[in-house]
C-alpha cells in the first residue's frame, strides 16, 4: 500500500493543480497577515476559508484523480497486490498531497510571522488540523462516490451535490428546522445534526478552541454549555475521526466488490 | 495451469459469459476469436481477478483464485488500451513495476528490442499509441511468468515492432509457457496459434486445433473459416 501512496502521491505532486492551490493559499495567507496584524482575526477568517474551500478542492481532486487514474488502476489490478491497498494507497496519495499543499500554503506564511512565538500558535495548529482532516473526510467521500459510479458526469455531479449538501444545503435545513420547531427544547437535535456534519463539526471544533462565544453560533454554544470546552473538543474530535474512518471503510468494502 | 469451471457473468441485464469450461494445461499458443462483446476480455480480466464471476469457479496453478492476490506473479497480463498517469515517465513506471513486483526483471533486452531507449525519460502523456503499446509490451514481458495472457497485443504497433512481437511471442513459447491471446489480426493467429477458442455470445463455440478450425469449416484459411462460423450461427438462430 505504501508503494502505491507514495507513486500517486508523487504523481500528484508534480501536478501543476496541486502547485496553484498551494500556491493560491500562500498568497491568500500572506495578503490576510499583512492586511490585518491581529493573528487571532487572520485565524478566524481562514477559517471561514478552510470550512469551504477544502472541501471542495478535495472532492474535485478525489474525483478527478480517481476517474483520470483508472486505466492505471487496471494496470495495477494485473500486478500482483491485493486490492485494497490498490485503492487505499491511491486515496492516502491523493488526501496527503492536498493536505501537504494546504499546510505548506498556510503554514509558510504563519511560520514566517513569527506564529510559534505567540499566543496564537495553538489556534494555529488547529487551523492546520482542521484542513488537513477536511481534506482527508472529502476526499474519501468523493472516492467512495467515483468508485460507485462509472459514469464520470455522474460522478462529478454527485461528488459536488455532496459538498454542496454539507457545506450549504444541511445548514440551511438545519436552521429551517431550528426556527420551525422553535418552540420545542431542540439542544439534542441540534447537538446531534452538527455531530453529522463534518463541516459543521470542524466549526465549532475551532470555535471551541479560539473560545469565540459570538462566533458560535445556536449550536457551537449546546457543545459548549452540554459538553464543556474540553469534554467538547474531545467528543469532537472523536467524532471527526470516525468521518475520516467511515468512508474509507465504504471505500473498502466497494472496492472489494467491484468489476473492472 | 488454468482451469475455469462454469463461469457465469453478467454486467446488469447483460449476460456475457454463460457457462464457460476451459482448462489449459499444456504449454501452448491459444487464440480467444470471437466478435467484440463475445466476452473475451471478460474470461482474460476474470482470470486475473480484474472481474468478480457470478458463479463458477476459476484456478490457477491448482489454486482457486477467488479472492487471492499472490498468484498473479504467474501471469504476465497485457491490457487492451495501453494508459498510463500521464505525469510519470517511462523510466519511473517501469522502475514503480519493478517495485511491486519481488521477481527479477529483464526490461533492459525489451527497452532495446522495442527501442525504446530514446523515449526513457520522456512524460507518457505525450508519447504516441504505438509508443505506449510498446511500453505495455515491455511491462508485460520483463517477468518470466508460466502464463502470458495478451489482450490485442498488436494494437498501433508499426510492421518492424510486429515482428520482434511475434518472434518474442515465438520464443516464450519455446520456454514451455501457456499463452492466450485475444486478436482481431487472423495473420497473427494463422502464425502463431496451435489452438483457437471461438466464443460467441458468451459461450464456446468452437475450440480445437487450426487444423480442425480449416477442417470444420472447410475454408483454407483463418479469417474465412471465421467468418463461416459467424455465419452459420446467424442462418440458424431463429429470426
Amino acid at each position: 500500500m505504501f508503494k502505491i501512496l507514495k507513486y500517486s502521491f508523487f504523481d500528484l505532486i508534480r501536478s501543476r493543480w496541486t502547485y496553484i492551490y498551494c500556491g493560491f493559499y500562500m498568497l491568500f495567507t500572506f495578503s490576510l497577515l499583512w492586511l490585518s496584524s491581529d493573528l487571532s482575526k487572520v485565524v478566524i477568517s481562514l477559517m471561514n476559508v478552510v470550512l469551504l474551500l477544502c472541501p471542495l478542492i478535495a472532492t474535485m481532486f478525489g474525483v478527478m484523480y480517481y476517474y483520470n487514474s483508472r486505466e492505471f488502476t487496471e494496470l495495477l489490478l494485473a500486478q500482483p497486490v491485493k486490492r485494497t491497498s490498490i485503492f487505499l494507497g491511491q486515496y492516502l496519495g491523493v488526501a496527503a498531497s492536498l493536505s501537504a499543499s494546504w499546510a505548506i500554503g498556510v503554514g509558510l506564511p504563519f511560520i514566517i510571522y513569527g506564529v510559534f512565538g505567540s499566543a496564537q500558535a495553538g489556534n494555529f495548529l488547529m487551523l492546520l488540523l482542521i484542513g488537513v482532516v477536511l481534506s482527508f473526510v472529502f476526499s474519501a467521500i468523493a472516492f467512495f462516490i467515483a468508485l460507485k459510479n462509472e459514469n464520470r458526469i455522474k460522478g462529478f455531479g454527485l461528488a459536488i451535490l455532496a459538498w454542496l449538501f454539507f457545506a450549504v444545503i444541511y445548514d440551511g435545513i438545519l436552521l429551517l428546522s431550528l426556527s420551525i420547531f422553535s418552540e420545542y427544547p431542540l439542544e439534542k437535535f441540534s447537538l446531534i445534526a452538527s455531530v453529522l456534519n463534518p463541516i459543521d463539526l470542524s466549526r465549532i471544533l475551532i470555535l471551541l478552541k479560539l473560545d469565540i462565544s459570538a462566533l458560535m453560533g445556536f449550536t457551537g454554544a449546546v457543545f459548549r454549555k452540554f459538553l464543556g470546552t474540553g469534554l467538547g473538543m474531545a467528543v469532537s474530535m472523536i467524532v471527526l475521526a470516525m468521518w475520516v474512518v467511515l468512508p474509507i471503510l465504504s471505500i473498502r468494502m466497494v472496492a472489494i466488490r467491484k468489476d473492472f | 495451469m488454468i482451469s475455469i469451471q462454469q463461469l457465469h457473468k453478467s454486467f446488469g441485464a447483460n449476460k456475457v459469459l454463460r457457462g464457460i469450461d476451459l482448462k489449459f494445461d499444456r504449454p501452448g499458443i491459444t487464440a480467444v476469436l470471437g466478435p467484440n462483446g463475445s466476452g473475451k476480455t471478460t474470461i482474460i480480466k476474470s482470470i486475473l481477478g480484474m472481474v468478480l464471476p457470478d458463479s463458477g469457479t476459476i484456478s490457477v496453478q491448482g489454486e482457486n483464485v477467488a479472492g487471492k492476490w499472490r498468484y498473479r506473479n504467474q501471469i504476465a497480463y497485457l491490457p487492451q488500451i495501453a494508459r498510463f498517469p500521464e505525469n510519470l515517465t517511462v523510466a519511473e513506471l517501469i522502475r514503480m513495476v519493478k517495485d511491486l513486483n519481488s521477481s527479477t526483471a529483464n526490461d533492459e533486452a525489451l527497452i532495446s528490442l522495442f527501442e525504446l531507449r530514446p523515449f526513457l525519460d520522456k512524460r507518457l502523456g505525450n508519447l504516441s499509441g504505438g509508443t505506449r503499446q510498446k511500453v505495455n509490451l515491455v511491462l508485460t514481458f520483463m517477468y518470466d511468468c508460466p502464463i502470458i495472457i495478451l489482450d490485442e497485443p498488436t494494437a498501433g504497433l508499426d510492421p518492424i515492432s510486429m515482428v520482434r512481437l511475434k518472434e518474442l511471442i515465438h520464443q516464450q513459447r519455446m520456454k514451455g509457457k501457456t499463452i492466450l491471446i485475444t486478436t482481431h489480426v487472423m495473420s497473427l493467429v494463422e502464425e502463431l496459434a496451435e489452438e483457437v477458442v471461438f466464443l460467441l455470445e458468451g459461450q464456446i463455440h468452437f475450440r480445437g486445433s487450426l487444423k480442425e478450425l480449416k477442417e470444420k469449416s472447410e475454408e483454407p484459411n483463418v479469417e474465412r473459416a471465421i467468418a463461416k462460423l459467424l455465419e452459420k450461427q446467424m442462418a440458424e438462430m431463429p429470426a
